[in-house]
């Protein structure tokens, strides 16, 4: 399992994109989390306005056998929701990092800790 | 149970296919090895293999070896004709199950127990207890075999390249030895998927060999490695119960919607007779809770233990409950007080934790295969 180098990593197994211009990163959850899950049959994802806070929940993946709670790896405001997992939630299986992610957020603030690539492969190793 | 989860005859070789591994009831078995959903649609549409050496097998000899499992268990075991196979029920003398099981008739005098792998020390002693003064023999057989499964409509033509037996004259529900892939093995007519399928019980020494067999005579046919994770969704849209959700000591087989399976006719007594006798006049007389389907709605997952609701009111429980493959939507088994549980039923939710979601009820089972 690769995780990629330019994204970084919340010990809850989100991933975060680099912020665009506007100040707004995109958030998914790693291979790492979505093989741990199974195959996912429901996302609720955060609406388009909502504020998020980091470290808190901010929606629910439900797989076969369990349902999991999403959380925010910064806080900030939703932007966008990904649509294509509304409709498809086994994107999240299939390209977690890609296709798979779940919404963008304005950030306000984020956590100090959040981790690189090679710290959380190291979380995970362990 | 142990603290060090047991490992069946084929775990060296879940791992090596990459097998996500689960402990259940205090073995270690594979959960999944890809994507559970796939392992599910094939089964339903080609073939699926299944390592189940968890399961309890224990051997009951002797010239009265019918009279006790009579006597033992609800059902009519004698009736059980050589080479067939029955599905059955061992009761508290309240009533309670104890555990759902598979009678083999091997001999005149020889049966071969199937007991769920979380029950099975239980059904033993149980037996064992129940045999004193019958001239009979309980035996620990769980160390004996290992247990394969191949489920699915191409699950008879793959079988059919790796024996000689006579598949076409194996009924559902029967089980006679032969040899598959050069290995000695009682083969069934049985599983629990909803699907035409068998059961192989094997010696452990004979697991690897014969998994490598199937999955190569399987190859052409679209036959994957299944795991513990399809296999609950499979029954549980076949509606078949499992121990520990739908049948508890709690309930009798008559709470179950399973009476059909209390024998009172048989000659002699059993353990649970009177109690039984009177569950099913209750259940006759005042309908306690019904076990029924509940299709959702939406695409909220009801989970064991979530509550069945109508009218703000909690009227159920639900026991087990999924994504169903087969149908695109979650379903559930839930007991429903009796005025809620006629299919078609409006107005009954689950309580999705907080959130009361549409559900409607249905008879089950969910799938029924084409035959």
């Amino acid at each position: 399992m690769s995780n990629p180098q330019q994204l970084r990593y919340s010990k809850e197994h989100e991933w975060l994109s680099a912020v665009d211009a506007d100040g707004v990163a995109t958030v998914g959850i790693t291979e790492f989390a979505a093989n741990a899950l199974g195959d996912v049959v429901y996302a609720q994802l955060p609406a388009v306005g909502d504020t998020v806070t980091a470290g808190e929940t901010c929606g629910e993946l439900e797989s076969t056998k369990s349902v999991s709670d999403l959380y925010s790896p910064v806080t900030g405001e939703v932007t966008e929701a990904n649509q294509d997992v509304a409709n498809d939630p086994s994107l999240v299986n299939s390209a977690p990092f890609e296709g798979g992610w779940l919404f963008k957020v304005k950030i306000t603030d984020e956590p100090a800790d959040l981790l690189s690539a090679a710290e959380y492969d190291g979380f995970t190793a362990g | 149970m142990t603290d060090t989860p047991r490992r069946t005859a084929l775990d060296a070789l879940h791992r090596e296919l990459g097998a996500t591994m689960t402990d259940f009831a205090g073995w270690d078995m594979p959960l999944r090895y890809g994507s559970e959903r796939d392992e599910h649609v094939a089964v339903r549409t080609r073939a699926g293999l299944f390592d189940l050496s968890h399961m309890g097998e224990i051997t009951v000899t002797g010239p009265q070896a019918a009279a006790l499992l009579d006597f033992a268990l609800v059902g009519n075991i004698g009736s059980v004709a050589v080479g067939r196979a029955r599905y059955t029920m061992i009761c508290r003398e309240d009533g309670g199950i104890l555990d759902d099981l598979i009678v083999y008739r091997l001999a005149d005098a020889e049966y071969m127990v199937v007991a769920n792998a979380s029950n099975a020390q239980t059904v033993l002693d149980a037996l064992t207890e129940r045999a004193a003064g019958f001239d009979a023999a309980v035996r620990d057989d769980r160390d004996a075999y290992a247990l394969l499964a191949v489920q699915g409509p191409a699950s008879p033509a793959i079988l059919k390249s790796l024996t000689d037996a006579d598949l076409d004259g194996l009924k559902y529900y029967a089980g006679l030895p032969g040899t598959v892939a050069g290995v000695p093995a009682l083969i069934a007519r049985t599983g629990y998927t909803g699907e035409d399928g068998f059961e192989l019980f094997v010696a452990p020494g004979d697991a690897v060999k014969l998994w490598q067999a199937l999955t190569e005579a399987g190859a052409d046919a679209g036959l994957v490695p299944c795991g513990l994770s399809c296999r609950d969704t499979l029954r549980l849209e076949a509606g078949m119960p499992l121990y520990g959700h739908e049948l508890t000591t709690a309930t009798t087989p008559f709470d179950a919607g399973l009476g059909r399976v209390v024998k009172f006719e048989k000659e002699g007594d059993f353990v649970g007779r009177a109690a039984l006798q009177a569950a099913a006049e209750r259940a006759e007389a005042q309908p306690p809770r019904k076990l029924v389907g509940l299709v959702a709605e939406g695409r909220r997952v009801p989970r064991a233990g979530f509550s069945v609701v109508a009218g703000g009111e909690v009227v159920g429980e639900v026991t087990s409950g999924a994504p169903s493959p087969t149908l695109g939507k979650p379903i559930a088994i839930a007991y429903v007080d009796a005025a809620h549980a006629a299919p078609g039923t409006q107005g009954v939710g689950v309580d999705i934790r907080g959130s009361h979601e549409p559900y409607e009820v249905v008879a089950l089972p969910f799938y029924k295969r084409q035959r």
